[in-house]
């Protein structure tokens, strides 16, 4: 196996009083595709704005390529490649594919736009995720479903050069044709070398994607299982809290 | 052309209501009117709607953000009147370039104080400019004095609306637009050559070229028609026309080609995604306010220039016709959708039915009857072509 691209160890958070992560271990494999679940309250966002420099964390130890790191800002993540697609997608409706992919950080030549070499490379960010369905980059995306927006966020994460991609509930709003192709993005996704976190209530898709799967209970990892190994009633055991397959962290 | 029907289904209309509404209005008039599609009434009509147009393309930069400047005609009122007080004769008598200048940098400051109170401190645009639009016919009445009309002598600054080009110049102006739109087009088609992608055919640059040169061609051989009525031959293009062009085509180039003018499209379509994208969201709303604030500078010294003087009521019932006119041109209230060419042909169609009803000697409250349906109507155009461009398609 793969040394880990990122290790948490002992991650702790608290807003005030309340205690959100009590000391929670996360270990994610580049190429794998790894599934954070979790019932609602169970720390799954923060423990992703974490990561995403967000919320920083209060204690514990972050590794990502084996170094240890600081995440006190969105940028520090964004320097380490670590993408985080929102469940809202964050995409202008007004401007067409290229301009979302390429927007803040437009490609210039002499001062403007060198539209040009912005097309090339979101039609080549397209094409490596095997996106088909797309008729043509210059259409506006509000033109576009539910599921090719999600394709669009996710391509704009593999044009950013992300090493890390985080996505957060991306199936939750979309139909069965476009889930699957949603998923088959996520693993080819993978495939490509990316690391990816997926959050998602849906276990039928986390079962159809996830390498391996990490379960949060009230704040702590309860268990972290490969996903060949386990079924569908183990996950929802540790879920709701009737099992436990990792210690506790104190 | 595929591209540009598949665009209108979706529901981006863009100009094409107001174009066929301009066509509309200009073959009623002919009709109705022995005087309006005459050499004389043309080149009227232009320098009419100059100022209009101005105003309406200041508009554009605030209504891309969904936000509205209510104050943009009495600031040029304002700016106006502190050109006089500075130049006039009897007041400071500075040199006119001086002045000028100082009214312009008062539109910046302007600009400035309201995209503070917008970015910074979140109020409303509506209600900042709404305050500035009454605090500022005071500020004008303080500058000019109740009652005080100030003359513009200055002969630079009249030239603007009543001289026009020589008939070469005109021909020369017409040879720039070709050239500038031929050179923009190449290097676009050498950047995706470069790229390794298509390139749309070379006839479609031919055929705009074409529609250019006749389009072009048509308006300055009517201009160089001698249009005076005595002894004195009155022809040419105005100064007016390609101050207004070049200040369209800078602007235009700002908003498609620059990062400020991508992202003032992002900031108007989602401000949220904009943020995330890293982009400085307060920074673009207060540019923003200050583009606008000083070109309706602009569209204050070309109403001066008009009407040769300035007074202390001078902007204030143009504001509202400058929003109708972008409305009507199909910029969308809501922000992100719009182009400065629109907001000139809106213009230009509120401009025509004032020039046209005023043609047939009907009353004046026709005008604003007629302007305001036409308003609706556009409004309405706008709202439906949305409503079914946004409708699923799977």
């Amino acid at each position: 196996m793969d040394a880990p691209l990122v290790e948490l160890t002992g991650v702790r958070k608290s807003f005030g009083p309340v205690s959100v992560l009590k000391g929670v271990d996360l270990t994610v494999y580049a190429g794998k595709v790894t599934a954070l679940v979790g019932d609602n309250g169970a720390g799954k966002s923060t423990l992703v704005k974490g990561l995403a420099g967000v919320h920083p964390y209060d204690a514990g130890t972050v590794r990502f390529a084996g170094e240890p790191v600081q995440l006190h800002a969105p940028r520090d993540a964004a320097r380490l490649g670590i993408e985080v697609v929102y469940q809202d997608l964050a995409l202008c409706d007004n401007l067409d594919i290229v301009q979302n992919m390429f927007l803040g950080r437009e490609e210039l030549c002499a001062g403007t736009f060198d539209e040009g070499r912005m097309e090339r490379e979101t039609a080549a960010a397209l094409a490596s995720l095997s996106v088909r369905t797309v008729q043509s980059v210059r259409q506006k995306v509000a033109s576009l479903s539910g599921g090719q927006r999600q394709t669009v966020a996710i391509a704009r994460a593999v044009l950013k050069k992300a090493r890390l991609v985080i996505l957060d509930e991306p199936t939750a709003a979309l139909g069965v044709s476009q889930t699957a192709q949603v998923l088959e993005l996520v693993r080819d996704l993978a495939a490509r070398g990316v690391a990816v976190i997926i959050i998602s209530h849906n276990l039928a898709d986390v079962f159809r994607v996830a390498d391996y799967i990490n379960v949060l209970y009230l704040g702590q990892m309860v268990a972290a299982l490969k996903a060949a190994e386990t079924s569908h009633n183990e996950v929802v055991a540790c879920i709701t809290g009737l099992k436990s397959t990792a210690e506790p962290a104190t | 052309m595929s591209g540009w029907l598949a665009r209108i289904r979706g529901g981006d209309m863009g100009a094409l209501p107001a174009i066929c509404g301009l066509l509309v209005l200009g073959l009623l008039f002919t009709l109705l009117s022995p005087y309006f599609l005459t050499e004389r009434n043309f080149a009227n009509l232009l320098t009419q709607a100059a100022t209009l147009v101005m105003l309406a393309m200041a508009l554009v930069f605030v209504i891309l953000l969904g936000e509205i400047d209510l104050s943009a005609g009495v600031t040029s009122g304002v700016a106006m009147c502190l050109f006089v007080a500075l130049s006039a004769p009897g007041g400071a008598a500075l040199d006119w370039k001086t002045a000028l200048a100082l009214a312009l940098l008062a539109g910046i400051l302007i600009g400035a104080f309201i995209g503070f109170f917008v970015a910074r401190i979140g109020i409303p645009s509506f209600v900042v400019t709404l305050g500035l639009f009454l605090g500022f016919q005071g500020l004008e009445l303080m500058l000019i004095g109740s009652g005080g009309v100030y003359r513009i002598t200055t002969p630079a600054i009249l030239a603007i609306m009543n001289d026009n080009l020589p008939a070469w110049g005109g021909w020369v102006m017409l040879g720039a637009m070709l050239a500038v739109s031929a050179a923009t087009a190449l290097v676009d088609r050498g950047r995706r050559a470069r790229a390794g992608l298509q390139n749309p055919p070379l006839l479609r640059l031919w055929l705009r070229a074409c529609i250019l040169l006749v389009i072009g061609g048509t308006v300055i051989w009517l201009l160089n028609q001698d249009r005076g009525t005595g002894l004195v031959a009155v022809a040419g293009v105005p100064i007016v026309v390609p101050v207004t062009l070049a200040i369209l085509w800078a602007g235009t180039f700002v908003l498609d080609r620059t990062r400020f003018g991508r992202y003032l499209y992002a900031v108007g379509g989602n401000a949220e995604a904009a943020r995330r994208a890293g982009i400085k969201v307060v920074m673009i709303r207060w540019c923003a306010f200050i583009v606008c604030s000083t070109l309706a500078v602009v569209s204050g010294l070309f109403s001066a220039s008009r009407v040769g003087s300035v007074d202390a009521a001078f902007g204030r019932d143009i504001v509202l016709s400058g929003v109708a006119a972008a409305v009507v041109g199909g910029v969308s209230l809501f922000g992100g959708r719009g182009r400065l060419m629109h907001a000139a042909i809106g213009a230009l169609v509120i401009a025509v039915i004032t020039n046209g009803l005023g043609l047939l000697n009907l009353p004046g409250g026709v005008n604003y009857l007629v302007t305001g349906g036409v308003l609706i109507l556009a409004a309405t155009v706008d709202a439906v072509s949305r409503a079914r461009g946004a409708a699923p398609r799977r």
